[in-house]
């Protein structure tokens, strides 16, 4: 029976590997109920901030470039003599893209190395994954990443936009355009699903059709059937939340198809300069992306943000939106203490709202109630050079409503 | 009808990708009984071979023409180093065979991130690879598919004459058939399995040239791909090719019919549903290898 032996040891490998991933899934709770407020150890002549990115694993070629840009404004920061007279002493620790990871690494730099504010996470997995921690500690986290709103912990500043300030002005930027049908193309976690859930809510109160609505599993590579399914619906455009290395594998199919961004555009929301220079500008060429900031933007805030961000990263670095929201994360930071007068959490939660700064992407505004902060929403369209030059702008700086209370169509959405 | 002819070619064109992958297998798993779970990195081997030519040789056309005796010749070699330094060692355990070789799939993927670095790369692909034909009525094929296509084809067919006509071929039949006599009738069967473990692994470094065509080159990227894979070779019966050949477009066509009229992830529990019932049905394959072994 030697022809069989080799398929039940087959099954037997199939039950190993899909073993090893469950305990990889598996949770490493770090929950420790005695546990309350954790004050930030600052009667040194320092003060410790945490850095949590993942520097390993599939998110790292984005998290890198955020944390780099938050190492450089911590730079800035000390050259000008730090945070009411102390230095900043920054503690970084790896996430590896693993969300338990990020709890467990959140709890350490807030319980062992008591630091007084943590800067990071990316994914909304690891944010959810790591709100309890800082919620149960009474400690801060500065979250620099656009997201899918519906959340407002007391604990967590969202420096990054919420649905109102990018998916939304997406939507409305498509409409001006003339575009009476979307079709919806994801990847298969709480983000896309969520953002979906309200651009259905849009479409349906804005006269647009939603002709299809499509998932893939994170990091899947075969984009053919959904291609197809895209082309045959007949969408004016495409509204794209699929995020990481699918987007190369959606965009080349894209590409073979024929299609091209002047027949039907698609809007990403998950695709900045620096995952332009890795998809390859042949493919996405003339494709619309919504975020609050490009490398691109105008300005002279801008103009010394992108000049020192190069003199230390390195010319061909470029910079992007989730680079910039960590940027002015750590410099909304100092201005909330400087205001408050201590490192203390609450008292600077409570002196966070009307601060301002004058940013890269122009002057942002911290809301004390949301704990977002407003900014002005940008469209751009991917150039033949990689960067992406704006199209379009709000104008103002919108203000952040992570519920969509103010919009009479998300009634229904929770 | 256009939606249908298009859906009928992505199915016929996932089931080419699966096919390349699963030739390579066919061979080592098939005819060799070797579970190799490294075969997935040796796909990887492939792809990155590609990306390296295409960082030396200027112009994206040349560096894939390159790129695929290359791919072949790096991944066989990586193949036969394998066979040498642990397979050939672990042939009577072949439990043993599979744990060594994922941890050497192991190893293979750390290395790749610590050489090439853990973000995944991309290749340019030449100009005429990313275009499509157009074909009356609307329909269009993407050439890139096309060639991906061909490219199986033609190693099935490779393949298929040389273990048919050459004198290479007739001693590995004759190993799969009866390891024993081909033994004592003086057929060298340790040579004949270091040549057939080259042929897979180096089919599989073909598969990552492919592959580079349709997505990014990434140290996991094989893994990905190596269950599909097996299930090929297993439902397609054990010890033949046409099986695998068959069974991989059909369930290409399954995963893309299912796929147009669900959800890619429902797709996926229809194929594996099928398969389960297939083998309910027929436990030893769709093809099965008669032979007067006694094993």
């Amino acid at each position: 029976m030697s022809l069989f032996r080799g398929r039940r040891i087959l099954t037997g490998a199939m039950t190993l590997v899909a073993a090893a991933a469950m305990t990889a899934c598996g949770s490493k709770t770090t929950d420790d109920p005695s546990a309350t407020g954790v004050t930030a150890d600052v009667t040194g002549d320092t003060v410790k901030v945490g850095l949590l990115n993942s520097l390993s694993g599939t998110m790292a070629i984005s998290e890198v470039t955020v944390r780099d840009s938050i190492m450089l404004a911590v730079d800035e920061i000390n050259a000008a003599g730090g945070v009411l007279g102390k230095k900043i002493q920054p503690i970084g620790e790896d996430g590896a893209s693993d969300w338990p990871t990020f709890a467990e690494k959140a709890e350490k730099l807030i319980s062992e190395d008591r630091v007084a504010a943590v800067f990071g996470c990316w994914t909304s997995a690891s944010r959810k994954a790591v709100k309890p921690v800082f919620e149960k500690n009474k400690a801060l986290l500065f979250y620099p990443v656009q997201y899918e709103g519906l959340e407002q912990s007391p604990y967590i500043f969202y420096t990054g936009a919420t649905t109102n300030q990018q998916i939304v002005p997406g939507l409305d930027y498509l409409k001006a355009q003339g575009a009476k049908s979307v079709y919806l193309v994801g990847s298969d976690y709480v983000f896309p699903r969520t953002a979906n859930k309200i651009i259905k809510a849009y479409a349906a109160a804005n006269g647009m059709t939603v002709l299809g609505e499509d998932y893939a599993p994170l990091g899947s590579t075969e984009f053919g059937t959904i291609v197809n399914k895209v082309k045959s619906s007949g969408a004016d455009a495409v509204f794209n939340t699929l995020n990481g290395d699918s987007n190369v594998a959606f965009f080349k199919e894209y590409k073979s198809a024929g299609l091209t961004a002047t027949a039907m555009p698609v809007v990403s929301v998950s695709i900045a300069e620096e995952e332009v220079k890795g998809i390859g500008t042949q493919y996405l060429e003339g494709q619309l992306t919504a975020w609050n900031y490009y490398q691109t933007t105008p300005g002279a805030a801008n103009s010394k943000f992108v000049a020192a961000y190069k003199a230390k990263y390195g010319a061909d670095k470029p910079t992007s939106d989730p680079m910039e929201a960590a940027y002015v994360a750590v410099h909304l930071w100092k201005a909330m203490v400087e205001k408050a007068g201590a490192f203390d959490v609450e008292k600077v939660r409570s002196a966070s709202g009307g601060i301002t700064f004058d940013a890269p992407e122009g002057t942002v505004t911290v809301d004390g109630t949301t704990q977002h902060i407003a900014k002005t929403a940008r469209i751009g369209k991917v150039g033949a050079d990689g960067l992406i030059t704006e199209v379009w702008n709000s104008g103002k700086p919108v203000s952040p409503d992570p519920y969509l209370k103010t919009y009479p169509w998300a009634s229904g959405l929770s | 009808m256009t939606v249908l002819f298009g859906q009928l070619f992505t199915g016929i064109s996932i089931g080419a990708v699966l096919l390349l992958i699963a030739l390579g297998l066919a061979l080592t798993f098939g005819q060799m009984n070797v579970i190799n779970m490294a075969h997935g990195e040796f796909i990887m081997a492939g792809a990155y071979t590609t990306y390296v030519l295409q960082q030396s040789i200027t112009g994206a056309g040349w560096s894939l023409v390159v790129a695929l005796p290359v791919a072949f010749v790096v991944a066989g070699t990586m193949g036969v180093l394998l066979e040498i330094l642990l397979i050939r060692r672990l042939y009577a355990r072949p439990l043993d065979t599979l744990l060594v070789t994922w941890g050497v799939s192991l190893m293979l993927q750390q290395l790749a991130r610590d050489v090439f670095g853990s973000p995944n790369v991309q290749t340019r692909a030449p100009e005429l690879l990313t275009g499509n034909v157009a074909l009356p009525g609307g329909l269009t094929i993407a050439n890139n598919r096309l060639f991906i296509l061909a490219l199986a084809l033609a190693a099935v067919a490779a393949l298929t004459l040389a273990l048919r006509l050459t004198p290479l071929g007739r001693r590995i039949r004759a190993v799969v058939q009866n390891r024993d006599l081909a033994a004592v009738s003086g057929v060298p069967t340790a040579r004949v399995d270091r040549t057939t473990f080259f042929l897979g692994s180096g089919l599989a470094g073909l598969a990552g040239v492919a592959l580079t065509l349709l997505g990014p080159i990434g140290p996991t990227m094989g893994t990905n791909l190596i269950i599909d894979a097996f299930l090929v070779v297993v439902v397609g019966g054990i010890g033949q090719l046409k099986g695998s050949v068959i069974v991989a477009f059909a369930l290409g066509v399954l995963q893309a019919t299912g796929e147009y009229l669900t959800t890619l992830s429902v797709a996926k529990v229809i194929v594996f549903v099928a398969i389960v019932a297939f083998l309910q049905w027929r436990p030893q394959g769709l093809f099965t290898l008669r032979t007067r072994s006694l094993a």
